[in-house]
């Protein structure tokens, strides 16, 4: 899968696209490795942009709560960015709504993490 | 082929309480405020038209299903509490003098599913044949324990009716009652087994207490095939998802969500959510039904998957 990155001021914006299901998961996870390892206290706040995210199951929530898991232990902070209504709908079934800080926008997710300058 | 739930409720028995009921009451005559409600039969149609969640309940006993099948010799999954009033519903139907053998599958031996047998009335009854099958080998002495001194007042040794038990194995058909039988073993605290019964032209799968790992895709494919083309799946889906996976992984019970998608996966033609969060209220768990029904239409790629929550006294024929 491929995860375009951009920086938002020191903000690591990630823009996975498509479907994050049993086919997918895996590389989703791969590919996010490297930017939580970044997400620590003093390091690089992720926004997930899911502007382009068509639909999400069960692994690939799975990969998120191990990601929300890891970066809470490091003292970080990830958000999720701009939902469209179907996958928001996924996340209020699942709860998931509980476990991230959610934006409408991808610009309101980085001013809310973005570190004080 | 036809299924009647007894006992819905996961891990301990509860009931409805007096707040709930008054909160039901406020609902119900607040909506009715400004309807006519004068002409015969208006107060009963209004009654009906209400949400099951205000105008009955889940119910609170514990897991027991009746399934009704070709062979005509009853069939029971699970002995929870929902197992006392089974029995009730069966001496009436059989009346009191006509012995018979009662065939039970249990999916495991934790109380919330061996707390009825004690109180499941044919045992009291000289003639009656129950034969307990199982995949764990200790499953007499979790029903002998059970009754005990000084936990029960009546001895398993005193029992009237001719009990035997039954220990199968995994992953094989037997023939029994009728019925196809074949059992496979789940992710749960000492192991718990699904059942999956075959009359004929009809399956249905009983998975409670199962918990899917979901990283794990040898083993969701296991359920797959487990869980392919059939009728009904009556399926632990006790937790959200995102309990299951955090605060609640390792507690040995599953998801709506993992419950949808294994059935799409199998085909299954019917899903039926089971062994209900004790916590949840009868709002709650209307809640995660509705929520369930739009997963099922969100994520559909194929023919749709029927949903419901079971209820105590829920009947689904095949
Ligand atoms: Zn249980
Ligand atoms: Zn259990």
């Amino acid at each position: 899968m491929e995860l375009p990155s951009r920086l938002e001021g020191n903000v690591r914006v990630l823009s996975p696209t498509g479907r994050i299901d049993h086919a997918h998961a895996d590389e989703f996870q791969a590919a996010l490795t490297g930017y939580l390892a970044e997400c620590r206290a003093g390091g690089v706040p992720v926004v997930l942009d899911f502007a382009g995210v068509e639909y999400i199951s069960s692994v690939g929530l799975r990969v998120l709560m191990l990601a929300s898991r890891q970066v809470s232990a490091q003292d970080g902070c990830i958000a999720i960015a701009a939902l469209t209504p179907l996958v928001r709908e996924v996340f209020e079934i699942s709860r998931f709504i509980l476990v991230f800080r959610t934006f409408d926008s991808v610009a309101a997710a980085v001013a809310a993490l973005a570190p004080p300058a | 082929m036809k299924a009647r739930f007894w006992g819905t409720r996961g891990s301990i028995p509860v009931s409805v309480t007096a707040p709930q009921v008054r909160a039901k009451l406020i609902a119900a005559v607040a909506a009715a405020r400004n309807l006519p409600l004068d002409a015969p039969g208006a107060v009963e149609a209004y009654v009906d038209s209400l949400g099951f969640d205000v105008a009955g309940t889940f119910g609170g006993h514990s897991s027991c299903v009746e399934v009704e099948a070709g062979g005509g010799e009853p069939v029971i999954l699970d002995l929870g509490s929902g197992a006392r009033p089974l029995a009730g519903d069966l001496l009436r139907r059989f009346g009191p003098g006509s012995p018979r053998t009662y065939h039970v599958f249990m999916s495991h031996l934790h109380w919330d599913h061996i707390m009825g047998f004690p109180f499941f009335s044919p045992v009291y009854i000289p003639g009656n044949r129950i034969v307990i099958h199982s995949c764990h080998a200790e499953v007499e002495h979790a029903f002998r324990r059970q009754q005990a001194a000084p936990s029960f007042p009546v001895d398993f040794g005193q029992l009237a009716a001719t009990v035997e038990f039954d220990v199968m194995e995994t992953d094989r058909d037997y023939a029994i009652a009728g019925l196809r039988v074949r059992a496979k073993k789940q992710l749960h605290a000492g192991d718990s087994y699904g059942w999956r019964l075959t009359d004929g032209s009809r399956t249905l799968v009983y998975s409670t207490d199962s918990e899917h790992k979901l990283d794990r895709p040898e083993e969701r494919m296991g359920f797959v095939e487990f869980f392919r083309d059939a009728d009904l799946v009556i399926f632990d889906a006790m937790y959200s998802l995102a309990d299951a996976v955090s605060v609640k992984a390792d507690w040995g019970h599953s998801s709506n969500i993992v419950a949808v998608e294994l059935c799409q996966l199998a085909k299954a033609r019917r899903l039926c959510l089971y062994h209900h969060e004790p916590a949840y209220d009868d709002a709650q768990i209307a809640r995660v039904l509705a929520d369930t029904r739009r997963y099922e239409e969100i994520s559909r790629d194929g023919p749709p998957l029927a949903v419901d929550a079971a209820w105590d006294g829920l009947e689904i024929t095949l």
